[in-house]
């Protein structure tokens, strides 16, 4: 039995009731329907904000960060006033002031192995909105042992990709990507940037895809990936098939229950702190300052790309970007003691590991990267 | 000749190109004349033997070559081959 519609809601929603594929019924159908939103960053912010919009009657939300000044060139949700606060809360706040008359059940956790599957399982459709090959993996096998679609998206600077995996109906995400590539192939948009409408248009195509689901109308994303990309203004569809030997929704599964992702894709969990290698490898800014003032022969090398030089810079280092270190190793004496660094400390931390791979050993990485100097040692320069 | 699309984060390694032009009868061929062009993308989309990685899907037009006949999927002049790479950005 679907649920009723009030006066208030009837007018609220007659856009929606005027649209003949959605009707009274449909939007009863959306009342009646809960939908997960794994992060409510960039792709989260408008799927979350469309979703409390179209009244979708119970909206689940999974974060564990709070709002900071840097999230509001593109999470819409969130605001001024609500920096520092958690982004569960924040957007719950923003979505109950467009429609108090949804539910909005917030996790204010990391979505994890041990925790996916509670959380997950008493709602409709789960939307992708995470940012790390980690909580991809997750969610995508998390849908694929309960049975429920997956709408996926996922940005890079100028680049989207959006599809709808349902493992009942059509492939996983691991049947089109079975491993993630190697740790530091590809960077983050906290490291390569990201153009800040480019989430909204690919979550608000994800909320799109999502209502679809529930009316049941028209022809959803499955075994179809879309790609945009802004600067061409171009989207293209590729089609895309059930992998017969798929360790996840193949016919003969070899996983059939979370694993342990940080440890599938080769990187550090959620306690893992950014930016640093570990133990002696780290040299903090404050410690690599005072050792310039005293004279020490340091061979100082940022790893940024050239285009951050106009943001911040420190006088005497030389610029090698993380791309480059390995063709230009000859540039490089593995007698002389050498500090790496970039923006925060994550590329800087993989330039090290290529430096070590190649025999060099008096090598460090600064902790924090530029934006720990701007904060202990040079307070002229802008954190970004 | 076919054209092969490159996506942004490979894109550092063509010279900032999104499509190039290259030659080839066969996908082997065109990845191959494609690396000796641009030998630092090598290893984003080979292994050590020589074999696409896991992670690089290649698409020709709208079809896995996975789908097709793999790397010896023959190419006609006016094809289009698409990389398409895992990116995971989102959240943050």
């Amino acid at each position: 039995m679907l649920p009723d519609l009030s006066h208030d809601e009837i007018l609220r929603y007659s856009r929606h009731l005027l649209i003949p594929e959605v009707g009274l019924e449909g939007q009863r159908k959306l009342k009646s329907a809960s939908v997960l939103v794994i992060g409510t960053g960039g792709l989260g912010s408008p799927v979350a904000l469309y979703l409390a919009a179209a009244g979708v009657g119970c909206v689940g939300l999974v974060d564990y960060d709070i709002v900071e000044y840097s999230n509001l060139q593109r999470q819409v949700i969130h605001g001024m006033s609500t920096l520092n606060t958690l982004k569960v809360e924040s957007a719950r706040n923003r979505m109950l002031d467009i429609n108090p008359d949804i539910q909005v059940d917030v996790y204010n956790e990391p979505f994890t192995s041990d925790n996916a599957m509670r959380i997950a399982k008493d709602y409709d459709v789960i939307i992708d909105g995470t940012d790390n090959f980690p909580t991809r993996y997750l969610t995508n096998d998390v849908c694929v042992f309960l049975g429920k679609p997956n709408v996926y998206g996922s940005i890079f600077r100028f680049d989207g990709q959006i599809s709808v995996f349902d493992a009942r109906h059509g492939p996983c995400y691991r049947c089109l990507f079975p491993e993630p590539p190697p740790p530091g192939l590809v960077p983050s948009c906290a490291e390569g940037g990201v153009l800040g409408v480019l989430p909204g248009t690919i979550g608000t195509l994800q909320t799109t895809e999502t209502l679809k689901l529930i009316l049941g109308i028209g022809q959803p994303l499955i075994g179809r990936l879309m790609l945009y990309n802004a600067l061409d203004m171009s989207f293209e569809f590729v089609k895309l098939r059930k992998n017969p030997n798929c360790k996840v929704c193949g016919p003969n599964p070899e996983i059939t229950s979370p694993i342990d992702y940080e440890a599938f894709c080769g990187v550090p969990g959620h306690d893992h702190e950014e930016g640093t290698v570990g133990g002696e490898w780290d040299i903090s800014a404050r410690e690599l300052a005072d050792r310039l003032k005293n004279g020490d022969s340091i061979h100082l090398i940022d790893v940024r790309e050239p285009h951050e030089l106009e943001i911040s810079r420190i006088e005497g280092a030389q610029l090698i970007p993380l791309g480059q270190i390995v063709a230009r190793l000859s540039e490089l004496n593995s007698a002389e003691e050498i500090v790496l660094f970039c923006k925060s400390g994550s590329r800087s931390a993989r330039a090290l590991d290529l430096l070590v791979s190649a025999g060099f050993r008096k090598v460090k990485n600064m902790k924090g990267g530029i934006n720990a100097w701007a904060r202990e040692v040079d307070p002229g320069l802008p954190v970004y | 000749m076919p054209t092969l699309r490159i996506p942004t984060p490979l894109r550092s390694y063509t010279n900032g190109q999104s499509e190039v032009t290259v030659k080839g009868k066969t996908v082997a061929e065109v990845m191959n004349n494609l690396t000796s062009l641009y030998p630092s993308l090598r290893p984003h989309i080979f292994n050590g033997e020589g074999q696409l990685r896991a992670f690089v899907n290649l698409y020709l037009n709208e079809d896995n070559i996975k789908d097709l006949q793999g790397v010896e999927t023959p190419l006609q002049e006016n094809d289009r081959l698409m990389l398409i790479p895992s990116i995971a950005g989102g959240r943050e």
